[in-house]
Protein backbone atom coordinates (compact mmCIF):
# COMPACT_ATOMS: atom_id res chain seq x y z
CA UNK A 1 0.00 0.00 0.00
CA UNK A 2 1.26 3.44 0.75
CA UNK A 3 2.46 4.05 -2.84
CA UNK A 4 0.48 8.18 -1.95
CA UNK A 5 2.04 8.19 1.39
CA UNK A 6 5.84 7.95 0.61
CA UNK A 7 5.15 10.56 -2.38
CA UNK A 8 4.40 12.55 0.74
CA UNK A 9 6.50 15.27 1.51
CA UNK A 10 4.88 17.39 4.68
CA UNK A 11 1.40 16.23 6.57
CA UNK A 12 -1.15 18.57 5.70
CA UNK A 13 -2.65 17.90 9.15
CA UNK A 14 -0.79 17.96 12.43
CA UNK A 15 -2.09 18.36 16.06
CA UNK A 16 -0.08 18.23 18.79
CA UNK A 17 -1.30 17.60 22.17
CA UNK A 18 -4.56 19.21 21.10
CA UNK A 19 -6.94 19.69 23.71
CA UNK A 20 -10.21 21.09 24.44
CA UNK A 21 -13.04 21.33 26.60
CA UNK A 22 -16.88 22.26 27.52
CA UNK A 23 -16.58 23.42 30.83
CA UNK A 24 -14.64 20.99 33.02
CA UNK A 25 -15.40 18.26 30.60
CA UNK A 26 -12.26 17.56 28.43
CA UNK A 27 -13.79 16.62 25.03
CA UNK A 28 -10.30 16.11 23.41
CA UNK A 29 -7.51 15.28 25.54
CA UNK A 30 -4.22 16.11 24.37
CA UNK A 31 -4.24 14.62 20.70
CA UNK A 32 -1.34 13.83 18.96
CA UNK A 33 -2.26 13.26 14.90
CA UNK A 34 -0.81 13.74 11.33
CA UNK A 35 -2.64 13.03 8.14
CA UNK A 36 -0.42 12.95 5.34
CA UNK A 37 -1.48 14.64 2.51
CA UNK A 38 -3.73 12.91 -0.04
CA UNK A 39 -4.71 10.56 2.92
CA UNK A 40 -8.94 8.99 3.11
CA UNK A 41 -8.83 8.86 6.96
CA UNK A 42 -11.88 7.98 8.64
CA UNK A 43 -12.90 8.72 12.52
CA UNK A 44 -14.99 6.86 13.95
CA UNK A 45 -16.36 7.08 17.82
CA UNK A 46 -19.50 7.02 19.42
CA UNK A 47 -21.93 10.00 20.12
CA UNK A 48 -19.96 12.56 21.94
CA UNK A 49 -16.90 10.88 21.87
CA UNK A 50 -15.15 14.04 20.51
CA UNK A 51 -15.82 13.23 16.71
CA UNK A 52 -17.07 16.33 15.93
CA UNK A 53 -15.75 18.58 18.34
CA UNK A 54 -12.15 17.68 16.39
CA UNK A 55 -13.94 17.83 13.12
CA UNK A 56 -14.76 21.82 14.32
CA UNK A 57 -11.17 22.25 15.41
CA UNK A 58 -9.21 21.45 12.33
CA UNK A 59 -12.00 23.63 10.47
CA UNK A 60 -11.59 26.28 13.12
CA UNK A 61 -15.20 27.06 13.81
CA UNK A 62 -15.03 25.64 17.42
CA UNK A 63 -15.23 29.02 19.08
CA UNK A 64 -17.22 28.47 22.22
CA UNK A 65 -14.84 25.78 23.05
CA UNK A 66 -11.11 26.24 25.28
CA UNK A 67 -8.85 24.55 24.64
CA UNK A 68 -5.01 24.15 24.27
CA UNK A 69 -1.89 22.09 21.75
CA UNK A 70 -0.84 22.92 18.45
CA UNK A 71 -3.14 22.83 15.19
CA UNK A 72 -1.94 23.07 11.48
CA UNK A 73 -3.84 22.47 8.56
CA UNK A 74 -4.08 23.47 4.95
CA UNK A 75 -4.86 26.83 3.36
CA UNK A 76 -7.88 25.34 1.51
CA UNK A 77 -10.52 23.29 3.49
CA UNK A 78 -13.68 22.35 2.39
CA UNK A 79 -16.72 21.04 5.44
CA UNK A 80 -18.64 18.90 4.23
CA UNK A 81 -21.91 18.81 7.20
CA UNK A 82 -24.46 16.01 7.79
CA UNK A 83 -27.17 18.40 6.64
CA UNK A 84 -26.55 19.54 3.32
CA UNK A 85 -26.22 23.48 4.33
CA UNK A 86 -27.50 24.68 0.59
CA UNK A 87 -28.69 28.35 1.01
CA UNK A 88 -32.28 27.85 0.42
CA UNK A 89 -32.81 30.97 -1.19
CA UNK A 90 -29.69 30.49 -4.03
CA UNK A 91 -29.98 27.99 -7.06
CA UNK A 92 -27.77 25.13 -6.86
CA UNK A 93 -25.21 26.46 -9.26
CA UNK A 94 -25.18 29.86 -6.84
CA UNK A 95 -24.63 27.54 -3.83
CA UNK A 96 -21.82 25.80 -5.46
CA UNK A 97 -20.09 28.61 -6.51
CA UNK A 98 -20.31 30.44 -3.07
CA UNK A 99 -17.13 29.67 -2.13
CA UNK A 100 -15.04 30.66 -5.23
CA UNK A 101 -13.30 33.51 -6.31
CA UNK A 102 -13.19 34.96 -9.36
CA UNK A 103 -10.94 32.98 -11.31
CA UNK A 104 -9.07 29.71 -10.73
CA UNK A 105 -5.68 28.68 -11.97
CA UNK A 106 -6.56 27.95 -15.45
CA UNK A 107 -8.56 31.05 -15.96
CA UNK A 108 -11.58 29.16 -16.25
CA UNK A 109 -14.53 31.58 -15.18
CA UNK A 110 -16.33 30.64 -12.24
CA UNK A 111 -19.70 29.84 -14.15
CA UNK A 112 -18.28 27.22 -15.77
CA UNK A 113 -16.17 25.59 -12.95
CA UNK A 114 -19.35 25.24 -10.76
CA UNK A 115 -21.00 23.33 -14.09
CA UNK A 116 -18.45 20.95 -13.98
CA UNK A 117 -18.10 20.36 -10.15
CA UNK A 118 -21.94 19.96 -11.21
CA UNK A 119 -21.43 17.29 -13.53
CA UNK A 120 -18.88 15.45 -11.81
CA UNK A 121 -21.38 14.57 -8.75
CA UNK A 122 -24.22 13.76 -11.43
CA UNK A 123 -26.19 16.58 -11.16
CA UNK A 124 -26.13 18.54 -14.37
CA UNK A 125 -28.91 20.04 -15.53
CA UNK A 126 -30.24 20.98 -12.35
CA UNK A 127 -27.94 24.01 -12.16
CA UNK A 128 -30.77 26.21 -11.88
CA UNK A 129 -32.90 24.39 -9.44
CA UNK A 130 -33.61 25.54 -5.62
CA UNK A 131 -32.45 23.24 -3.20
CA UNK A 132 -36.10 22.56 -1.58
CA UNK A 133 -36.59 21.17 -5.13
CA UNK A 134 -33.56 18.48 -4.90
CA UNK A 135 -33.80 14.58 -3.13
CA UNK A 136 -31.76 14.49 -0.08
CA UNK A 137 -29.13 12.65 -1.78
CA UNK A 138 -29.08 15.28 -4.79
CA UNK A 139 -28.50 18.12 -2.14
CA UNK A 140 -25.89 16.17 -0.37
CA UNK A 141 -24.10 15.35 -3.86
CA UNK A 142 -24.44 19.76 -4.55
CA UNK A 143 -23.00 20.18 -0.83
CA UNK A 144 -19.98 18.10 -2.32
CA UNK A 145 -19.69 20.10 -5.32
CA UNK A 146 -19.92 23.25 -3.61
CA UNK A 147 -16.68 21.26 -1.46
CA UNK A 148 -14.70 20.50 -4.28
CA UNK A 149 -15.04 23.61 -6.54
CA UNK A 150 -12.75 25.01 -4.32
CA UNK A 151 -10.00 22.75 -4.94
CA UNK A 152 -9.56 22.00 -1.23
CA UNK A 153 -6.00 20.73 0.26
CA UNK A 154 -8.35 18.71 2.92
CA UNK A 155 -11.85 17.91 2.77
CA UNK A 156 -13.35 17.25 6.23
CA UNK A 157 -16.95 15.44 6.43
CA UNK A 158 -19.09 15.36 9.47
CA UNK A 159 -21.36 12.17 9.02
CA UNK A 160 -22.01 13.65 5.28
CA UNK A 161 -24.56 10.31 4.68
CA UNK A 162 -25.81 10.37 8.18
CA UNK A 163 -29.36 11.61 6.75
CA UNK A 164 -29.35 9.67 3.62
CA UNK A 165 -31.24 6.27 3.24
CA UNK A 166 -28.95 3.32 2.76
CA UNK A 167 -29.22 2.77 -0.45
CA UNK A 168 -28.43 6.45 -1.97
CA UNK A 169 -25.90 6.27 1.21
CA UNK A 170 -24.01 2.96 -0.74
CA UNK A 171 -24.14 5.46 -3.85
CA UNK A 172 -22.45 8.57 -2.27
CA UNK A 173 -19.94 5.99 -0.82
CA UNK A 174 -18.53 5.75 -4.45
CA UNK A 175 -19.09 8.95 -5.50
CA UNK A 176 -16.65 10.15 -2.36
CA UNK A 177 -14.38 7.47 -3.08
CA UNK A 178 -14.23 8.41 -6.92
CA UNK A 179 -13.98 12.19 -6.06
CA UNK A 180 -11.39 11.35 -3.55
CA UNK A 181 -9.22 9.26 -6.31
CA UNK A 182 -9.57 12.31 -9.11
CA UNK A 183 -8.68 14.82 -6.89
CA UNK A 184 -6.83 13.76 -4.29
CA UNK A 185 -7.60 15.86 -1.42
CA UNK A 186 -6.63 14.54 2.08
CA UNK A 187 -10.19 13.49 3.91
CA UNK A 188 -10.66 13.41 7.29
CA UNK A 189 -14.26 11.76 6.93
CA UNK A 190 -16.08 11.64 10.90
CA UNK A 191 -18.80 8.69 10.84
CA UNK A 192 -20.66 6.44 13.59
CA UNK A 193 -20.52 3.78 10.82
CA UNK A 194 -18.00 0.94 11.02
CA UNK A 195 -18.68 0.08 7.36
CA UNK A 196 -18.84 3.07 6.21
CA UNK A 197 -15.46 3.64 7.50
CA UNK A 198 -14.21 0.27 6.67
CA UNK A 199 -15.21 0.66 2.98
CA UNK A 200 -13.66 4.45 2.57
CA UNK A 201 -10.76 4.89 4.39
CA UNK A 202 -7.30 4.04 3.79
CA UNK A 203 -6.87 4.65 7.94
CA UNK A 204 -9.10 4.47 10.83
CA UNK A 205 -9.32 6.33 13.53
CA UNK A 206 -11.46 5.12 16.68
CA UNK A 207 -11.46 8.11 19.53
CA UNK A 208 -12.92 7.15 22.70
CA UNK A 209 -13.27 9.44 25.66
CA UNK A 210 -10.63 12.13 23.84
CA UNK A 211 -8.30 9.91 22.80
CA UNK A 212 -7.34 8.03 19.75
CA UNK A 213 -7.59 4.55 21.15
CA UNK A 214 -7.28 2.42 17.64
CA UNK A 215 -4.81 4.26 14.97
CA UNK A 216 -5.29 1.07 11.83
CA UNK A 217 -4.50 1.51 8.56
CA UNK A 218 -6.57 -0.72 6.04
CA UNK A 219 -4.92 -2.09 3.18
CA UNK A 220 -7.20 -3.42 0.99
CA UNK A 221 -7.52 -2.03 -2.75
CA UNK A 222 -10.63 -0.30 -4.09
CA UNK A 223 -13.29 -0.53 -4.84
CA UNK A 224 -14.10 -2.84 -1.56
CA UNK A 225 -16.17 -5.49 -1.91
CA UNK A 226 -18.47 -5.90 1.29
CA UNK A 227 -17.92 -9.87 1.34
CA UNK A 228 -14.48 -9.70 1.46
CA UNK A 229 -13.47 -11.45 4.40
CA UNK A 230 -10.44 -9.63 5.07
CA UNK A 231 -12.67 -6.24 5.15
CA UNK A 232 -14.61 -8.49 7.85
CA UNK A 233 -12.11 -8.80 10.05
CA UNK A 234 -10.80 -5.39 9.84
CA UNK A 235 -14.32 -4.36 10.51
CA UNK A 236 -14.72 -6.68 13.67
CA UNK A 237 -11.77 -5.16 15.31
CA UNK A 238 -13.22 -1.53 14.82
CA UNK A 239 -16.49 -3.08 15.91
CA UNK A 240 -14.63 -4.73 18.99
CA UNK A 241 -13.01 -1.43 19.57
CA UNK A 242 -15.95 0.25 19.83
CA UNK A 243 -17.35 -2.32 22.33
CA UNK A 244 -19.42 -4.25 19.91
CA UNK A 245 -19.45 -8.31 20.02
CA UNK A 246 -19.84 -9.88 16.38
CA UNK A 247 -23.09 -10.57 17.12
CA UNK A 248 -23.93 -7.20 18.10
CA UNK A 249 -24.20 -7.30 21.60
CA UNK A 250 -22.19 -5.14 23.63
CA UNK A 251 -19.31 -6.23 25.19
CA UNK A 252 -19.21 -7.69 28.98
CA UNK A 253 -19.02 -5.23 31.61
CA UNK A 254 -20.04 -1.61 30.75
CA UNK A 255 -19.12 -0.97 27.08
CA UNK A 256 -17.13 1.86 27.33
CA UNK A 257 -15.17 -0.15 29.29
CA UNK A 258 -14.82 -2.72 26.94
CA UNK A 259 -13.96 -0.17 24.42
CA UNK A 260 -11.25 0.66 25.99
CA UNK A 261 -9.26 -2.79 26.65
CA UNK A 262 -10.39 -3.55 23.64
CA UNK A 263 -8.53 -0.89 21.65
CA UNK A 264 -5.44 -1.09 23.29
CA UNK A 265 -5.18 -5.01 23.51
CA UNK A 266 -5.16 -5.12 19.61
CA UNK A 267 -1.46 -4.20 18.72
CA UNK A 268 -2.20 -5.62 15.45
CA UNK A 269 -4.35 -2.67 14.59
CA UNK A 270 -1.59 -0.15 16.03
CA UNK A 271 0.46 1.41 13.55
CA UNK B 1 -39.30 9.11 1.86
CA UNK B 2 -41.79 10.12 5.33
CA UNK B 3 -43.97 11.70 2.74
CA UNK B 4 -43.79 8.82 0.09
CA UNK B 5 -44.76 6.58 2.66
CA UNK B 6 -47.76 8.48 4.45
CA UNK B 7 -49.63 8.94 1.07
CA UNK B 8 -49.23 5.83 -0.07
CA UNK B 9 -51.63 3.95 2.87
CA UNK B 10 -54.63 6.33 1.80
CA UNK B 11 -54.74 7.04 -1.62
CA UNK B 12 -56.50 4.41 -2.51
CA UNK B 13 -59.93 5.69 -0.28
CA UNK B 14 -59.32 9.23 -0.78
CA UNK B 15 -59.33 8.69 -4.68
CA UNK B 16 -62.68 7.68 -4.74
CA UNK B 17 -63.49 10.45 -1.82
CA UNK B 18 -61.60 12.81 -3.49
CA UNK B 19 -60.57 11.79 -7.20
CA UNK B 20 -61.65 15.26 -8.71
CA UNK B 21 -59.37 17.23 -6.09
CA UNK B 22 -56.63 15.08 -6.19
CA UNK B 23 -56.52 14.84 -10.46
CA UNK B 24 -57.32 18.53 -10.29
CA UNK B 25 -54.09 20.12 -9.42
CA UNK B 26 -51.43 20.04 -11.84
CA UNK B 27 -50.41 23.64 -10.71
CA UNK B 28 -46.97 23.45 -8.63
CA UNK B 29 -44.31 22.70 -11.38
CA UNK B 30 -41.43 20.43 -10.19
CA UNK B 31 -38.65 19.70 -11.36
CA UNK B 32 -37.85 22.31 -14.37
CA UNK B 33 -35.51 20.06 -15.74
CA UNK B 34 -38.01 17.24 -16.57
CA UNK B 35 -35.69 15.17 -17.86
CA UNK B 36 -34.33 12.93 -14.99
CA UNK B 37 -36.90 12.35 -11.32
CA UNK B 38 -36.14 9.87 -8.78
CA UNK B 39 -33.99 7.13 -9.86
CA UNK B 40 -31.86 8.07 -12.73
CA UNK B 41 -31.21 11.42 -11.13
CA UNK B 42 -29.13 9.43 -9.24
CA UNK B 43 -25.88 8.44 -9.81
CA UNK B 44 -25.92 5.44 -12.93
CA UNK B 45 -22.79 4.24 -11.50
CA UNK B 46 -23.69 1.96 -8.78
CA UNK B 47 -20.76 -0.14 -7.99
CA UNK B 48 -21.48 -3.89 -8.33
CA UNK B 49 -21.44 -4.68 -4.37
CA UNK B 50 -23.70 -1.59 -3.45
CA UNK B 51 -26.13 -4.87 -5.26
CA UNK B 52 -25.23 -7.27 -3.27
CA UNK B 53 -25.19 -4.68 0.01
CA UNK B 54 -28.52 -3.52 -0.67
CA UNK B 55 -31.32 -6.77 0.72
CA UNK B 56 -34.06 -4.87 -0.84
CA UNK B 57 -35.10 -5.57 -4.74
CA UNK B 58 -35.87 -2.11 -6.65
CA UNK B 59 -33.29 0.17 -5.91
CA UNK B 60 -33.53 3.70 -6.68
CA UNK B 61 -34.53 7.24 -5.01
CA UNK B 62 -37.83 7.79 -4.11
CA UNK B 63 -41.08 7.38 -6.57
CA UNK B 64 -41.67 11.09 -8.23
CA UNK B 65 -45.35 11.02 -8.79
CA UNK B 66 -47.41 13.76 -10.32
CA UNK B 67 -47.78 16.57 -7.83
CA UNK B 68 -51.00 16.06 -5.39
CA UNK B 69 -53.13 18.11 -2.93
CA UNK B 70 -51.87 17.32 0.54
CA UNK B 71 -54.12 15.28 2.89
CA UNK B 72 -53.60 17.62 5.66
CA UNK B 73 -53.07 20.71 3.80
CA UNK B 74 -55.72 23.42 3.03
CA UNK B 75 -56.26 22.25 -0.63
CA UNK B 76 -55.17 23.60 -3.63
CA UNK B 77 -55.04 27.74 -4.60
CA UNK B 78 -57.72 28.96 -6.13
CA UNK B 79 -56.92 32.30 -8.17
CA UNK B 80 -58.19 35.13 -6.99
CA UNK B 81 -60.16 32.77 -4.53
CA UNK B 82 -59.37 36.41 -2.01
CA UNK B 83 -61.49 38.04 -3.45
CA UNK B 84 -64.89 35.96 -2.98
CA UNK B 85 -65.46 36.84 0.54
CA UNK B 86 -65.37 40.49 0.20
CA UNK B 87 -67.50 40.21 -3.04
CA UNK B 88 -69.96 38.06 -0.98
CA UNK B 89 -70.34 40.74 1.48
CA UNK B 90 -70.73 43.14 -1.70
CA UNK B 91 -73.73 40.93 -2.71
CA UNK B 92 -75.65 40.25 0.87
CA UNK B 93 -75.27 44.27 1.03
CA UNK B 94 -76.88 44.96 -2.10
CA UNK B 95 -79.40 42.37 -2.31
CA UNK B 96 -80.62 43.57 1.67
CA UNK B 97 -80.79 47.05 -0.23
CA UNK B 98 -82.92 45.61 -3.04
CA UNK B 99 -85.27 44.35 -1.01
CA UNK B 100 -85.55 47.13 1.10
CA UNK B 101 -84.66 45.45 4.42
CA UNK B 102 -81.77 48.27 4.71
CA UNK B 103 -82.79 51.67 5.75
CA UNK B 104 -80.69 53.81 3.22
CA UNK B 105 -80.62 55.86 6.45
CA UNK B 106 -78.43 53.46 8.46
CA UNK B 107 -76.74 52.03 5.18
CA UNK B 108 -77.38 53.68 1.36
CA UNK B 109 -77.25 50.83 -1.19
CA UNK B 110 -74.32 50.56 -3.28
CA UNK B 111 -75.15 51.76 -6.70
CA UNK B 112 -76.30 55.20 -4.62
CA UNK B 113 -72.71 55.02 -3.15
CA UNK B 114 -71.69 54.40 -6.31
CA UNK B 115 -73.56 56.93 -7.68
CA UNK B 116 -72.80 59.52 -5.39
CA UNK B 117 -69.20 58.82 -6.18
CA UNK B 118 -69.49 59.43 -9.96
CA UNK B 119 -71.23 63.01 -9.38
CA UNK B 120 -68.31 64.11 -6.49
CA UNK B 121 -65.56 62.93 -9.13
CA UNK B 122 -67.16 64.65 -11.95
CA UNK B 123 -67.41 67.76 -9.43
CA UNK B 124 -63.45 67.65 -8.72
CA UNK B 125 -63.58 67.33 -4.92
CA UNK B 126 -63.07 63.56 -4.51
CA UNK B 127 -60.44 64.18 -7.09
CA UNK B 128 -58.35 66.51 -4.97
CA UNK B 129 -59.33 64.43 -1.89
CA UNK B 130 -58.38 61.13 -3.10
CA UNK B 131 -54.99 62.80 -4.48
CA UNK B 132 -54.37 64.62 -1.33
CA UNK B 133 -54.94 61.23 1.06
CA UNK B 134 -52.66 59.02 -1.44
CA UNK B 135 -49.90 61.46 -1.74
CA UNK B 136 -49.74 61.80 2.12
CA UNK B 137 -49.87 57.73 2.77
CA UNK B 138 -47.23 57.29 -0.07
CA UNK B 139 -44.70 60.37 1.14
CA UNK B 140 -45.05 58.42 4.95
CA UNK B 141 -44.68 55.02 4.00
CA UNK B 142 -41.58 55.67 1.34
CA UNK B 143 -40.00 57.39 4.79
CA UNK B 144 -41.03 55.21 7.09
CA UNK B 145 -39.83 52.05 5.33
CA UNK B 146 -36.47 53.74 4.14
CA UNK B 147 -36.48 54.47 8.03
CA UNK B 148 -37.24 51.00 9.42
CA UNK B 149 -34.88 49.46 6.35
CA UNK B 150 -32.05 51.70 7.83
CA UNK B 151 -32.28 51.50 10.96
CA UNK B 152 -32.90 47.69 11.20
CA UNK B 153 -30.01 47.01 8.89
CA UNK B 154 -27.50 49.23 11.36
CA UNK B 155 -29.07 47.61 15.18
CA UNK B 156 -28.81 44.49 13.69
CA UNK B 157 -25.24 44.88 11.83
CA UNK B 158 -23.68 45.98 14.76
CA UNK B 159 -23.59 45.98 18.39
CA UNK B 160 -22.39 49.76 18.63
CA UNK B 161 -26.27 50.12 16.59
CA UNK B 162 -28.25 47.91 18.62
CA UNK B 163 -26.66 49.69 21.72
CA UNK B 164 -27.75 52.85 20.46
CA UNK B 165 -31.11 52.29 18.18
CA UNK B 166 -32.83 49.19 19.62
CA UNK B 167 -33.86 50.33 22.96
CA UNK B 168 -34.71 53.61 21.66
CA UNK B 169 -36.88 52.35 18.97
CA UNK B 170 -38.60 50.10 22.02
CA UNK B 171 -39.25 53.23 23.97
CA UNK B 172 -40.27 54.82 21.25
CA UNK B 173 -42.88 52.06 20.19
CA UNK B 174 -44.30 51.90 23.70
CA UNK B 175 -45.51 55.48 22.90
CA UNK B 176 -48.51 55.63 21.65
CA UNK B 177 -48.02 57.12 18.45
CA UNK B 178 -51.25 58.84 17.98
CA UNK B 179 -50.83 60.67 21.32
CA UNK B 180 -47.97 62.25 19.61
CA UNK B 181 -50.34 64.50 17.62
CA UNK B 182 -50.83 67.19 20.07
CA UNK B 183 -47.15 67.35 20.26
CA UNK B 184 -46.35 67.09 17.11
CA UNK B 185 -49.10 69.93 16.06
CA UNK B 186 -47.28 72.17 18.44
CA UNK B 187 -44.13 71.02 16.78
CA UNK B 188 -44.70 70.89 13.13
CA UNK B 189 -47.91 73.14 12.59
CA UNK B 190 -51.16 71.60 11.24
CA UNK B 191 -49.92 71.62 7.90
CA UNK B 192 -49.01 68.49 5.57
CA UNK B 193 -45.78 68.12 7.86
CA UNK B 194 -47.29 66.47 10.71
CA UNK B 195 -48.97 63.68 8.74
CA UNK B 196 -46.44 62.60 6.61
CA UNK B 197 -44.04 62.26 9.92
CA UNK B 198 -47.00 60.56 12.21
CA UNK B 199 -47.37 57.82 9.11
CA UNK B 200 -43.52 57.51 9.09
CA UNK B 201 -43.37 56.44 12.39
CA UNK B 202 -46.56 54.27 12.10
CA UNK B 203 -44.67 52.59 9.15
CA UNK B 204 -41.05 52.28 10.57
CA UNK B 205 -41.92 50.50 13.84
CA UNK B 206 -43.37 47.28 12.19
CA UNK B 207 -41.08 47.24 9.76
CA UNK B 208 -37.91 47.82 12.17
CA UNK B 209 -39.26 45.22 14.40
CA UNK B 210 -39.58 42.21 11.90
CA UNK B 211 -36.29 42.94 10.30
CA UNK B 212 -34.55 43.23 13.40
CA UNK B 213 -35.71 39.75 14.21
CA UNK B 214 -35.08 38.38 11.11
CA UNK B 215 -31.72 39.56 11.39
CA UNK B 216 -30.92 38.73 15.05
CA UNK B 217 -32.78 35.36 13.57
CA UNK B 218 -30.20 33.80 11.12
CA UNK B 219 -29.44 30.23 11.45
CA UNK B 220 -26.67 30.07 13.06
CA UNK B 221 -25.97 26.96 10.83
CA UNK B 222 -25.46 29.04 7.63
CA UNK B 223 -23.19 31.85 9.91
CA UNK B 224 -21.06 28.68 9.93
CA UNK B 225 -21.19 27.80 6.38
CA UNK B 226 -19.97 31.41 6.06
CA UNK B 227 -17.18 31.49 7.61
CA UNK B 228 -16.31 27.88 6.78
CA UNK B 229 -16.54 29.24 3.33
CA UNK B 230 -13.89 32.06 4.11
CA UNK B 231 -17.06 34.79 3.41
CA UNK B 232 -15.80 38.59 3.82
CA UNK B 233 -18.09 40.76 6.15
CA UNK B 234 -19.97 42.01 2.76
CA UNK B 235 -20.24 39.06 1.30
CA UNK B 236 -21.97 37.44 4.29
CA UNK B 237 -24.50 39.83 4.54
CA UNK B 238 -25.06 40.01 0.94
CA UNK B 239 -25.81 36.67 0.17
CA UNK B 240 -26.67 35.16 3.69
CA UNK B 241 -28.30 37.75 6.06
CA UNK B 242 -30.18 39.98 3.85
CA UNK B 243 -31.51 37.09 1.75
CA UNK B 244 -32.05 35.19 4.73
CA UNK B 245 -33.95 38.34 6.77
CA UNK B 246 -35.87 39.12 3.28
CA UNK B 247 -39.37 36.37 4.60
CA UNK B 248 -39.38 38.54 8.29
CA UNK B 249 -38.73 42.02 6.48
CA UNK B 250 -42.21 41.27 4.41
CA UNK B 251 -44.12 40.72 7.29
CA UNK B 252 -43.11 44.06 8.19
CA UNK B 253 -43.99 45.33 4.89
CA UNK B 254 -47.58 44.24 5.27
CA UNK B 255 -48.19 45.38 8.66
CA UNK B 256 -47.00 49.27 7.17
CA UNK B 257 -48.86 49.19 4.78
CA UNK B 258 -51.95 48.32 6.81
CA UNK B 259 -50.52 50.55 8.92
CA UNK B 260 -50.12 53.65 6.81
CA UNK B 261 -54.00 53.60 6.08
CA UNK B 262 -54.78 53.35 9.70
CA UNK B 263 -53.06 56.58 10.71
CA UNK B 264 -54.23 58.46 7.83
CA UNK B 265 -57.86 57.59 8.87
CA UNK B 266 -57.45 59.12 11.67
CA UNK B 267 -55.49 62.03 10.73
CA UNK B 268 -57.66 63.57 8.53
CA UNK B 269 -60.60 62.87 10.74
CA UNK B 270 -58.98 65.16 13.39
CA UNK B 271 -57.29 67.29 12.27
CA UNK B 272 -57.29 68.24 8.23
CA UNK B 273 -58.89 70.30 5.66
CA UNK B 274 -59.23 68.38 2.79
CA UNK B 275 -58.36 64.44 2.41
CA UNK B 276 -60.94 61.76 1.92
CA UNK B 277 -60.88 61.57 5.93
CA UNK B 278 -62.18 65.42 5.76
CA UNK B 279 -64.54 64.63 3.27
CA UNK B 280 -66.46 61.84 5.43
CA UNK B 281 -66.13 64.06 8.82
CA UNK B 282 -67.95 66.77 6.19
CA UNK B 283 -70.26 64.37 5.70
CA UNK B 284 -71.08 63.41 9.05
CA UNK B 285 -72.21 67.27 9.78
CA UNK B 286 -74.37 67.08 7.18
CA UNK B 287 -75.75 63.55 7.66
CA UNK B 288 -74.78 62.23 4.26
CA UNK B 289 -74.29 58.38 4.97
CA UNK B 290 -73.65 57.66 1.16
CA UNK B 291 -70.49 60.09 1.31
CA UNK B 292 -69.57 58.83 4.87
CA UNK B 293 -69.97 54.66 3.13
CA UNK B 294 -67.35 55.90 -0.09
CA UNK B 295 -64.84 57.06 2.03
CA UNK B 296 -65.04 53.65 4.23
CA UNK B 297 -65.17 52.21 0.71
CA UNK B 298 -62.38 54.06 -0.70
CA UNK B 299 -59.94 53.13 2.30
CA UNK B 300 -60.94 49.57 1.98
CA UNK B 301 -60.16 48.87 -1.50
CA UNK B 302 -56.87 50.60 -1.56
CA UNK B 303 -55.69 48.79 1.89
CA UNK B 304 -56.99 45.68 -0.03
CA UNK B 305 -54.98 46.58 -3.12
CA UNK B 306 -51.89 47.74 -1.90
CA UNK B 307 -52.01 44.21 0.36
CA UNK B 308 -52.39 42.49 -2.67
CA UNK B 309 -49.64 44.43 -3.95
CA UNK B 310 -47.18 43.57 -1.33
CA UNK B 311 -48.45 40.01 -1.41
CA UNK B 312 -47.62 39.59 -4.86
CA UNK B 313 -44.42 41.23 -4.36
CA UNK B 314 -43.41 38.67 -1.99
CA UNK B 315 -43.74 35.74 -3.76
CA UNK B 316 -41.77 37.58 -6.74
CA UNK B 317 -39.06 37.46 -4.62
CA UNK B 318 -39.23 34.86 -2.55
CA UNK B 319 -40.25 32.30 -5.33
CA UNK B 320 -37.28 29.60 -3.40
CA UNK B 321 -40.29 29.43 -0.82
CA UNK B 322 -42.74 28.71 -2.83
CA UNK B 323 -42.50 25.04 -2.74
CA UNK B 324 -43.48 25.34 1.02
CA UNK B 325 -46.33 27.26 0.45
CA UNK B 326 -48.14 26.37 -2.02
Amino acid sequence: MAPIAEQLTRPAVRLAALTRSFGSRTVLDAIDLEIPAGQFVALLGHSGSGKSTLLRAIAGIDHDTAGSGGLSAPERVSVVFQDSRLLPWSRVLENVLLGVGKRDADGRPPAERGRAALAEVGLAGRERAWPGELSGGEQQRAALARALVREPELLLADEPFGALDALTRIRMHALLRELWQRHRPSVLLVTHDVDEAAALADRVLVLERGRISVDLEIDLPHPRSYRDPLLGEYRERLLAALGVRPDGAPATGAARDGAASAGSAGPGGES
Amino acid sequence: MAEHVSTAGPTGRSTGLSAGVVTGVVTAPRRPGGTAAGATAERPAVPPEAVVAGPGPAPGGPVAGRPRARRLGPGPRRPYARLVGPLLLLAVWAGASAAGVLDPRVLPAPWSVVRTGAELWSGGTLRTDLGTSLWRAAQGFAIGLTAGVVLALAAGLSRVGEALIDGTVQVNRAVPTLGLIPLFILWLGIGETFKVVIIAIVVYIPVYLNLHAALAGIDARYVELAEVLRFGRWRFVRQVVVPGALPGFFVGLRLAVTGSWLSLVVLEQINATNGLGYMMFQAQNYGQTQVIVLGLLIYGVFGFASDTAVRLLERRVLSWRRSLSS
